[in-house]
């Protein structure tokens, strides 16, 4: 079996996500911060070093102002219905996934808020000065996919922040987050919303995302945290203000591990062996004779996520086959209609492989041999 | 310290008990977490009982609000001004 699904979620996972996973459900198990004794103290304190660790991880300031989700799309939507008012102008970009797309149209539709899309290039290229041009007096936020769960290309944050000046910047991590260094603090984001279970490692059902001092979006969601109960009003104080309910302690768990995984590892090298994935697979890739490959490598941040088409074939059969050999990848559309038609392969998509810190250069060689076998065919 | 003048520091929520617990640890300032003795507060939850010197406290919180600051003297609760 070769696992090349890694930009959907990662796997496998390091065994430190797997010992905080096991501990937390066979000898902790209590409700985090909701009773006094041990067990609610212990459940508190994995969650308590966990957003430690997270915000240290994107050189954040404030660890209250890390908020847990369940994951990358409600961060998206807590940040994108949470911020943006009656007529507010919004501008992103034709790269963005659905999990931004999909709450955009809903409030252009309830709250008449406008957006404008940039129409980044085939090569994923943002226009700066375009987007200084789509800026307008009521633009509230600007709202960019870090890396695209597409075809890989990075978009320069810190940069992008330059020309929006003091509009919110909403930036979509969650392919990029665990692969590529973040800096909210440098690069001035203002709300980096990310997936845990993709490259930060955690089990799937977890989000995060940090939310700049200054920006105070509404909270979506009202209910017990476990403070101020004699109070019907819903706390104003981080993070309980946006956090409420039982959490889900064993994925947060699961990401200590995940963050302690990476910590040993080192994140640089870690993106050094994804960058080398990359090249790997471009590289093999341009050796299949009828293999078209998207985006662009022009960028040596990009993140390990690759599309291509096989002449003649769609990416469905292309799929189906790969599967046949226990090759597991992506076809289709990806959840990012926008991106496709920028790159040129809407509605049938493209054949998505992304390889993982754990996948190995024998693999990545099995996968092109199959290829080069299907393409033959 | 006796212990029949014992301090109970209240705070808004969980993370920032957690938070002072790791200051406290830093500085090796001896403190449990215990929970909220009863008639304090209406939360079930956790609070921090010092075991060091009470004016040691304040300048380590730096932006940590104090919901509420308790004086046991063996006998009574009384809510005091964290000094
Ligand atoms: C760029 C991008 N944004 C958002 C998401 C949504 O994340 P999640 O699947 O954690 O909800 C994904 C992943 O599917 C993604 O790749």
């Amino acid at each position: 079996m070769i696992y090349l699904d890694n930009a959907a979620t990662s796997f496998p996972k390091p065994k430190e996500t797997i010992e905080q996973l096991t501990r937390f459900v066979t000898t902790v198990g209590g409700n985090p911060g909701r009773s006094g004794h041990k067990l609610s103290v212990e459940a508190a304190r994995i969650i308590f070093e966990a957003r430690d660790k997270l915000v240290e991880f994107i050189h954040g300031k404030k660890s209250e102002r890390v908020i847990f989700t369940a994951n990358g799309t409600e961060s998206l939507n807590f940040a994108i219905l949470g911020l943006l008012d009656e007529n507010d102008h919004v501008i992103t970009t034709s790269l963005e996934h659905n999990s931004v797309m999909r709450p955009l149209m809903h409030l252009k539709q309830r709250r008449a808020v406008e957006h404008t899309v940039m129409q980044c290039g085939p090569d994923g290229r943002l226009d700066m000065e375009a987007l200084a041009r789509a800026m307008r007096k009521n633009t509230k936020a600007v709202i960019i996919n870090h890396g695209s769960n597409v075809i890989g290309t990075t978009q320069p944050l810190g940069e992008i922040k330059q020309v929006i000046g003091n509009t919110i910047l909403i930036a979509d991590a969650c392919q990029t987050i665990g692969s590529l260094p973040i800096d909210v603090d440098r690069d001035n984001i203002d709300v980096l919303c990310f997936s845990c279970h993709k490259s930060l490692f955690a089990v799937q059902g977890l989000g995060a995302l940090y939310i700049k001092e200054g920006i105070d979006p509404r909270p979506l969601k009202f209910g017990g945290t476990g403070s101020k109960s004699e109070s019907s009003e819903h706390p104003d104080f981080l993070p309980d203000r946006y956090e409420c309910g039982t959490p889900n302690t064993p994925g947060i768990a699961s990401l200590l591990g995940g963050l302690t995984f990476i910590e040993k590892e080192g994140l640089g090298r870690i993106a050094a062996r994804k960058r080398a994935l990359r090249e790997k697979l471009l590289q093999g890739l341009s050796g299949i004779e009828h293999a078209t490959v998207y985006g662009s490598n022009a960028n040596n941040a990009n993140v390990p996520v690759i599309s291509f088409n096989l002449k003649n074939k769609l990416p469905s059969e292309v799929g189906y086959e790969l599967n046949q050999r226990e090759i597991y990848v992506r076809v289709g559309l990806t959840c990012a209609p926008m991106a496709h038609k920028t790159i040129g392969t809407f509605p049938t998509g493209t054949v998505r492989v992304s390889p993982g810190y754990f996948t190995t250069d024998e693999e990545i060689d099995r996968f092109l041999e199959a290829l080069q076998h299907i393409a033959g065919q | 310290m006796p212990d029949n003048n014992l301090y109970y520091v209240l705070f808004h929520t969980i993370h920032d008990v957690l938070r002072v617990e790791k200051i406290l640890k830093e500085h090796g300032l001896g403190h449990e977490l215990v929970p909220v003795p009863r008639n304090l507060s209406s939360d079930c939850g956790i609070c921090v009982k010092l075991h060091s010197e009470i004016e040691l406290l304040r300048p380590l919180l730096s932006d940590i609000e104090v919901a509420k600051c308790v004086l046991f003297d063996g006998k009574e609760y009384t809510s005091v001004q964290l000094p």
